[in-house]
């Protein structure tokens, strides 16, 4: 097997005195869809947000294709307080900011959709091509950058083909349903040319239908893309459906990973967040 | 694809228009009378502006600090441009100035008149490229604050300007606090008209670029920018120096206009005066801030002008009329215009939007500029 495209390793984030993820440990392969669940507050977006570079974790690692992105461990003040493990493994501070990360290759999407509201639907996903520009100000300024601007434009234009939302593309994207918005967000993370897509709840408050929809469509762009996905969720048949690798996170600890067969019948997932059906 | 076309072609004819009317004015008028003199003051501030709007609409930074880099260009253009024979008598206080050479002069070579055009055209991007330069050094730490404390940070900076150069230290540059005069200016309005156009012409390809569609992703969502490879300090740094390198090249134009360059008119008031054309034209909206600097311009030097001298539309009553009468009815239209349109009277619609909207409309447009 080659090397794992994403590896979290020992990352613990703590705020203040709580440990909002404890010593995780991850990694996807690449073409695999690997989803994190677990209850409300269990540390699943924290451990995006640290992944993706909005936080700095308080102690830890992350691998992105075979190379070290994110390193951190406790320091000043946080060096009396950190309860977790590994104090010492760590010795680097590595933090490149979201921007940088993104330029790596990895994307994502947001639990509350942060589209750019003002902006159209084609624009939305323009906008996100900017971060694979050549050109500089000057030559975008005054036209010298043609050929990549009209290579750009048709590019848009076929992600949102691709999303069927081609009809929209005029629409100020705020304007969309809530199950076009969210569409258009993986849209305009695809547009930044991403090796790894991260998703972070999206299938939040769409109905039986539209998950459906989603999960296939979830499924078909790792192929057309030729990507792999991490992705949040709470919706079971979602992730029971397409995951390859599932990782259950409970008050900030990985309490199990494996097969969806496994986590469905893995008794500690059952009693902490699956539950068990009333007639059984 | 044809509506656009037609789009563009009836922007042209406006634009068209309305320089044919400045060149009529030029034409008809001796270069003194009131109506050249607004027009030039008008087209200095829809440069400036334009430049706030490209910083505070565009990409949602809140800087008050155009009149401090727009006193920078003035100070630069009037610097490099007085000629050297007069230097004697401008800086008498200090024996002649520092510099011995003046850009107009410097360019002769061209013929008279091309190289003093071309002298004052240097001198005026000199001043842009200072203003921008110093944006580009406080705008490491001044960026990195948010909303109104950029706002503060940024006057600050403007006033300490201020003051520096009427510090008699720096007299053998900026002559202290005493005027600098006898450099050549423009003396028709289409000059200035002409200047400022071709400058927001880059403006607004700026904006439409790639670049400008990411200024804009900043302003409507910072945080989703940066997570979709947007780096927010190259990027705002970049809109701030732009910004301030038009708002350089808008001061030396105010030089021009005034005549004498002296640091006092540089006050924050002069900031407040283009942030209010920019509100009332409309934020994020390039047609707006022009539309409004006219409107602005025409109306607190010339139109309401009646209203401090006794006569106002034909009603005479020295008693009602008289000194600081104008601007208590001016601030009570501009409450007006505030109130019925919320977001300015442009919105963030420019001038093709407006011609597209309704086909019966827009040959009344034509016609009536």
């Amino acid at each position: 097997m080659s090397d794992p495209i994403l590896r979290v390793e020992n990352v613990t984030m703590q705020f203040g005195g709580v440990v909002a993820v404890d010593n995780l440990n991850l990694s996807i392969d690449p073409g695999q869809i690997v989803a994190l669940i677990g209850p409300n507050g269990a540390g699943k977006t924290t451990a995006f947000n640290v992944i993706t570079g909005v936080y700095q974790p308080t102690n830890g690692a992350v691998y992105f294709q075979g190379k070290k992105i994110i390193e951190n461990h406790p320091q000043g003040k946080m060096k009396a307080q950190y309860k977790g493990q590994n104090a010492g493994a760590y010795s680097h501070v590595l933090s490149p900011t979201p921007d940088k990360i993104t330029q790596l290759g990895m994307a994502r999407t947001f639990q509350n959709i942060r589209l750019w509201k003002s902006q159209s639907v084609f624009d939305n996903v323009l906008i996100a091509m900017h971060c694979r520009r050549h050109s500089n100000v000057f030559s975008a300024t005054f036209r010298l950058n043609r050929k990549e601007e009209s290579a750009q434009r048709k590019r848009a234009q076929e992600l949102l083909e691709i999303v069927g939302l081609a009809d929209d593309r005029g629409e100020l994207a705020t304007s969309l349903p809530y199950g076009k918005q969210r569409r258009l967000e993986i849209a305009r993370a695809l547009a930044t040319d991403p090796t790894l897509l991260l998703l972070d709840e999206p299938a939040a408050g769409m109905n039986p239908q539209e998950t459906d929809d989603l999960t296939e469509f979830i499924a078909q762009i790792r192929w057309d893309f030729h990507i792999s996905i991490l992705l949040i969720e709470h919706h079971m048949d979602l992730v029971m459906g397409i995951s390859d690798q599932i990782y259950v996170l409970d008050f900030g600890k990985l309490i199990a990973r494996g097969t969806p067969e496994q986590i469905r019948n893995d008794q500690r997932v059952i009693d902490a967040y699956l539950g068990v059906a009333e007639d059984a | 694809m044809t509506s656009e076309k037609r789009k563009k072609l009836l922007t042209l004819a406006v634009l068209a228009a309305a320089l044919a009317a400045c060149l009529v004015v030029d034409a008809t008028l001796p270069s003194y009378h009131i109506a050249v003199k607004v027009i030039s003051k008008a087209s200095v501030y829809m440069l400036v502006a334009v430049s706030m709007n490209l910083l505070n609409g565009f990409t949602g930074l809140f800087s008050l600090g155009q009149a401090g880099f727009m006193l920078l260009g003035a100070y630069a253009y009037a610097v490099l441009t007085i000629p050297v024979a007069k230097r004697d008598s401008v800086y008498q206080y200090f024996d002649g100035g520092l510099l011995h050479f003046s850009l107009p002069e410097i360019f002769s070579f061209l013929g008279e008149d091309l190289g003093t055009l071309v002298g004052m055209l240097a001198a005026l991007l000199v001043g842009g490229l200072l203003a921008a330069l110093l944006a580009y050094l406080i705008g490491l730490p001044v960026l990195r604050l948010k909303s109104d404390y950029l706002a503060i940070a940024t006057l600050g900076f403007a006033e300490i300007l201020r003051t520096l150069f009427q510090w008699n230290g720096l007299g053998p540059i900026t002559n202290g606090s005493n005027l600098l005069k006898s450099y050549p200016t423009f003396s028709r309005a289409t000059s200035y008209v002409l200047l400022a156009g071709v400058l927001i012409f880059a403006v607004v390809l700026l904006i439409n670029s790639t670049y400008g569609r990411a200024f804009k992703a900043i302003r409507d969502d910072e945080v989703a920018a940066e997570a979709m490879g947007i780096n927010l300090s190259h990027h705002k740094r970049m809109s701030f120096v732009i910004s301030s390198f038009f708002a350089g090249v808008g001061g030396g134009m105010m030089a021009m206009y005034m005549g004498t360059v002296a640091a006092l008119p540089f006050r924050s008031s002069m900031t407040y005066e283009i942030l209010l054309i920019v509100v009332i034209g409309g934020i994020g909206s390039i047609t707006g801030s022009i539309i409004a600097s006219f409107l602005y311009i025409f109306s607190s030097e010339w139109w309401l002008r009646g209203l401090d001298s006794g006569t106002f539309l034909g009603i005479h009553a020295p008693g009602l009329f008289k000194n600081g009468f104008r601007m208590a009815v001016f601030s009570v239209i501009i409450m007006v215009i505030v109130l019925f349109f919320r977001r300015g009277l442009m919105g963030d619609k420019e001038l093709p939007d407006l011609l597209g909207r309704r086909p019966k409309k827009q040959k009344k447009e034509v016609a009536g500029k």
